[in-house]
C-alpha cells in the first residue's frame, strides 16, 4: 500500500482518523496547539457534504457538537487547555444526555494561559473529572502519529457504541511532530454507527437494561419527538427528581464504562514479563521512556515499558497482571504526578511508586529516565 | 386549528409555572402560531436554556433539547448546521439570552443563522427566584438590587437588529394576538429572527417591585409599551421610557446555512473528483 504511506502532522492524523471514521461535523475555536486540525476539517469537509463552523468560544463548540450529533452526524471538537476548561460544563451534558461526541484535547502547559506552545501532560485529573458530579469519562492517549489516526477513529467508534464524550488526549509534541504513517485501506475500515430504533411506536429514549445497557438514540427530525435534558429524567426522557430514578440513571451510566473496562483497555507492552522495574508512562513522555528502558535492558537490567493508550477508565486490571513481577514502578510524566496517582491506587502497594514529574515544559530526555531507573536498580 | 393540546406532551403536564405566570401565554402563541402556518412537527427542533421560561420546550411535542444555561442558540446553530431542513426554535429568557448567553446571541444574529428565537423576558431571574437581569430596568427591585438596580438595561431588539438579525419584533403577553401574528413573521423569515415577548413574573418581579398581582403586573408591562405604528404620529414626551412593540426591523441579508451550501457546491465543483471513501450515513446528504 505504498500510496497510502505519508508524511503527516500528528493533527494532521487525528483529522484524518476523525473522516476515516465518518466525521461529518466539526465546530472549533482556535487554540495553539489544536489550530491546524480545525483548519484542515474546515478545508476537508465541505468537500464531502460535511460541515465546519468556528464558533464564538468553546462553550459554544462543544454545544454545536452536541446538536448536530442529536441530527445523527458524527462530530469532533478540538482545543486545548483554556478551552478544555470552558468545555466541561457541556461534557458533563453530553456524557449525562448521552449524546456521542469525540473531543481532541492538545495537552499545552498549564494552568491558565501557561506556556501555550510548550507540551504538557497535566490535564490527566482534568479530563477524568473536570466537569462536576460523578460520571465516567473515556480519554485515549496517542503515543505517536500513527496513533492519532488510529485513537481518533477509535473514539468514534465508542462514542457511537456507548453514546458518551470521548475525549483525546494528545500532547503538543505528539500533534505537532511529523512521522512517516502507513495508512490502512480505507475500505478496510469498519465506520462506527450508533444503534438506533427503527420506528419511533414505544420509542423510550432512555431506555436501558440498568446494568450499564446503551439506549438507542433516534436522530431528531425523524418523528421521534423526544426530549433531551440535562436534568435527571426517567427512561422516557421526562426529568425526574425522584430519588430512584436518578440512582438508576447514575449507576446505569457508570456500569456502561465499568463494565466494558476490558474492552476499553489499550496499551503497549515491552519487556514486561519478568521486569523487576516497570515504567509507566503515555504520549510523548512514553517515547522517551521506552528507549530509556530499552537502553537498561541492553544493559541486563530488568526493565518493563507500559505505554498506555487508554487512560480514562484507567486500566486497573492490566497495569497489575502486567507489573506483576515488577518491585518498583516509575511513572515518567509532563506533570507534577496525576498518573502516577493512578498508578499508586491500582498497584496498591504491591510495587514501590516513584513520581517523575517534569513541569519546565520540554520534553523528557531519555537520559533523565534511564537515571531514575539506575538509581532505582 | 388542530386540538391546541396536540401540540403537548399530555402527560408531562401539569407544568412548573405559578399561577399567573405569563411563560405560558407566550408559549400558547408560539403553538397557535406553528400550527396556523401548518408546519410539520416532525421537522421542528425547540431548543431551550435554562430557567423557567426554558423548561417551556418539555412540554411540547417535538424534538426538544433543553440544554445549558446561556447556550441554546450554541445548540441550535449545531442542529441547523447539521440538518439545515429542520425547523430550529429557540425558547430562552432575559437571563438565559442576553446575560450569560448574550455572545452567542450576538453571533448567531451576526450570521443570520435561520433560527427563530422568543425572548421571555420577565425582566428578572425567575429560576432562581428575583435577582436583577440585564433587562431589569434601572432603579427597580431584585433579590440582588435590595436598594434599586444600579444597572442599565438592554435594549434586546435594538441589540438583535445591530448583531445582525433579519428579523426583529417585539409584543407582551398582554397582546397575545400581536404576538402570535409576530412569531408567525419570524417563523416565515429566513434568518436569524428574533421576537422579545415581554411577561409577567408576579411571584418575584412583581412581589419585589410591589407591583400587584399578575393582572396589575400585565397592566404595568402594556403601560410600558407603544405600538410602532401608532408611535410614528406621537409626540416625543409620549414615547419617552416606552418601549415599541410591532415588526421593528426586516433585513435582506445572506443566511448561513444557505451561503455555507452555496460554498459547499463551489468546492465540490473544484473537488469533484474527491475519494473522501464510504461515510457510512446516509444521513450525510444534508
Ligand atoms: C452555569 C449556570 N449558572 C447559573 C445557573 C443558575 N440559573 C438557573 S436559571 C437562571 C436564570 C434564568 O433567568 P431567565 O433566563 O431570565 O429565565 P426565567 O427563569 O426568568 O424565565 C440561573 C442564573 C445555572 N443553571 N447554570
Ligand atoms: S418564578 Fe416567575 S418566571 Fe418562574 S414560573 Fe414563577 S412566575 Fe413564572
Ligand atoms: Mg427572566
Amino acid at each position: 500500500m505504498a500510496e497510502n504511506a505519508k508524511l503527516m502532522q500528528g493533527n494532521e492524523a487525528c483529522t484524518m482518523g476523525a473522516i476515516a471514521a465518518g466525521l461529518q461535523f466539526f465546530a472549533g475555536y482556535p487554540i495553539t496547539p489544536s489550530t491546524e486540525i480545525a483548519e484542515m476539517c474546515s478545508e476537508e469537509l465541505p468537500k464531502f457534504g460535511g460541515k465546519f463552523i468556528q464558533m464564538e468560544d468553546e462553550i459554544g463548540s462543544i454545544a454545536a457538537c452536541i446538536g448536530a450529533s442529536l441530527t445523527g452526524k458524527k462530530a469532533m471538537t478540538a482545543t486545548s487547555g483554556p478551552g478544555f476548561s470552558l468545555m466541561q460544563e457541556s461534557i458533563g451534558y453530553a456524557s449525562l444526555c448521552e449524546i456521542p461526541v469525540v473531543i481532541v484535547n492538545v495537552q499545552r502547559m498549564g494552568p491558565s494561559t501557561g506556556m501555550p506552545t510548550s507540551p504538557a501532560q497535566g490535564d490527566i485529573m482534568q479530563a477524568r473529572w473536570g466537569t462536576h458530579g460523578d460520571h465516567q469519562i473515556i480519554a485515549l492517549a496517542p503515543g505517536n502519529v500513527k496513533e492519532c489516526f488510529e485513537l481518533t477513529f477509535k473514539a468514534f467508534a465508542y462514542a457511537e457504541a456507548y453514546r458518551v464524550p470521548v475525549i483525546v488526549l494528545a500532547d503538543e509534541v505528539i500533534s505537532h511532530m511529523r512521522e512517516k504513517v502507513i495508512l490502512p485501506d480505507p475500505s478496510s475500515y469498519k465506520i462506527p454507527m450508533r444503534a438506533m430504533p427503527t420506528s419511533p411506536a414505544g420509542y423510550k429514549p432512555y431506555g436501558a437494561d440498568p446494568d450499564g445497557g446503551v439506549p438507542l438514540m433516534a436522530p431528531f427530525g425523524q418523528g421521534y419527538r423526544w426530549h433531551c435534558t440535562g436534568l435527571f429524567h426517567d427512561e422516557s426522557g421526562a426529568p425526574s427528581g425522584k430519588a430512584a430514578v436518578a440512582d438508576k440513571l447514575l449507576r446505569r451510566l457508570e456500569r456502561k464504562i465499568e463494565k466494558n473496562a476490558q474492552v476499553l483497555e489499550d496499551y503497549y507492552a515491552e519487556s514486561m514479563e519478568d521486569c523487576d522495574i516497570a515504567v509507566v508512562s503515555f504520549g510523548s513522555s512514553a517515547m522517551a521512556a521506552l528507549s530509556a528502558v530499552r537502553r537498561a535492558r541492553k544493559e541486563g537490567h530488568k526493565a518493563g515499558m507500559l505505554r498506555l493508550k487508554t487512560i480514562w477508565p484507567f486500566p486497573d486490571a492490566a497495569l497489575r497482571r502486567l507489573s506483576a513481577s515488577a518491585k518498583k514502578i516509575i511513572v515518567p510524566e509532563m506533570n507534577l504526578g496525576q498518573l502516577a496517582l493512578e498508578v499508586e491506587r491500582a498497584i496498591h502497594g504491591k510495587a514501590e511508586v516513584i513520581k517523575l514529574g517534569k513541569v519546565t515544559g520540554e520534553l523528557f530526555h531519555p537520559d533523565e529516565i534511564y537515571q531514575a531507573l539506575k538509581e532505582a536498580f | 386549528m388542530a386540538e391546541f393540546l396536540d401540540y403537548f406532551r399530555k402527560e408531562r403536564l401539569p407544568h412548573i409555572w405559578c399561577p399567573g405566570c405569563g411563560h405560558g401565554t407566550v408559549t400558547g402563541a408560539l403553538i397557535r402560531a406553528v400550527d396556523k402556518l401548518g408546519l410539520d412537527k416532525n421537522k421542528i427542533v425547540m431548543v431551550s436554556g435554562i430557567g423557567c421560561s426554558s423548561r417551556a420546550v418539555g412540554y411540547l411535542d417535538f424534538d426538544t433539547l433543553h440544554t445549558t444555561h446561556g447556550r441554546a442558540l450554541a445548540f441550535a446553530t449545531g442542529v441547523k448546521h447539521a440538518k439545515p431542513s429542520l425547523k430550529v426554535i429557540v425558547m430562552t429568557g432575559d437571563g438565559d439570552c442576553t446575560a450569560i448567553g448574550g455572545n452567542h446571541f450576538i453571533h448567531a444574529a451576526r450570521r443570520n443563522i435561520d433560527i427563530t428565537t422568543i425572548i421571555m423576558n420577565n425582566s428578572i431571574y425567575g429560576m432562581t427566584s428575583g435577582q436583577y437581569s440585564p433587562t431589569t430596568p434601572h432603579g427597580m427591585l431584585g433579590t440582588t438590587a435590595p436598594y434599586g438596580n444600579v444597572e442599565q438595561e438592554f435594549d434586546v431588539c435594538e441589540l438583535a437588529k445591530a448583531s445582525g438579525a433579519s428579523y426583529v419584533a417585539r409584543a407582551t403577553s398582554f397582546h397575545v394576538t400581536l404576538l402570535t401574528d409576530l412569531i408567525e413573521k419570524a417563523l416565515m423569515n429566513k434568518g436569524f429572527s428574533v421576537v422579545e415577548a415581554l411577561t409577567q413574573c408576579p411571584t418575584y418581579f412583581g412581589r419585589k417591585n410591589k407591583i400587584g398581582g399578575p393582572v396589575e403586573l400585565l397592566n404595568w408591562i402594556k403601560d410600558r409599551t407603544v405600538n410602532a405604528k401608532a408611535a410614528a404620529a406621537l409626540p416625543p414626551e409620549k414615547l419617552a421610557g416606552k418601549l415599541l412593540i410591532g415588526e421593528l426591523h426586516r433585513a435582506e441579508r445572506p443566511e448561513y446555512c444557505a451561503s455555507y451550501a452555496e460554498t459547499t457546491a463551489r468546492v465540490q465543483r473544484t473537488y469533484n473528483d474527491y475519494k473522501g471513501g464510504n461515510r457510512g450515513c446516509e444521513l450525510n446528504s444534508d
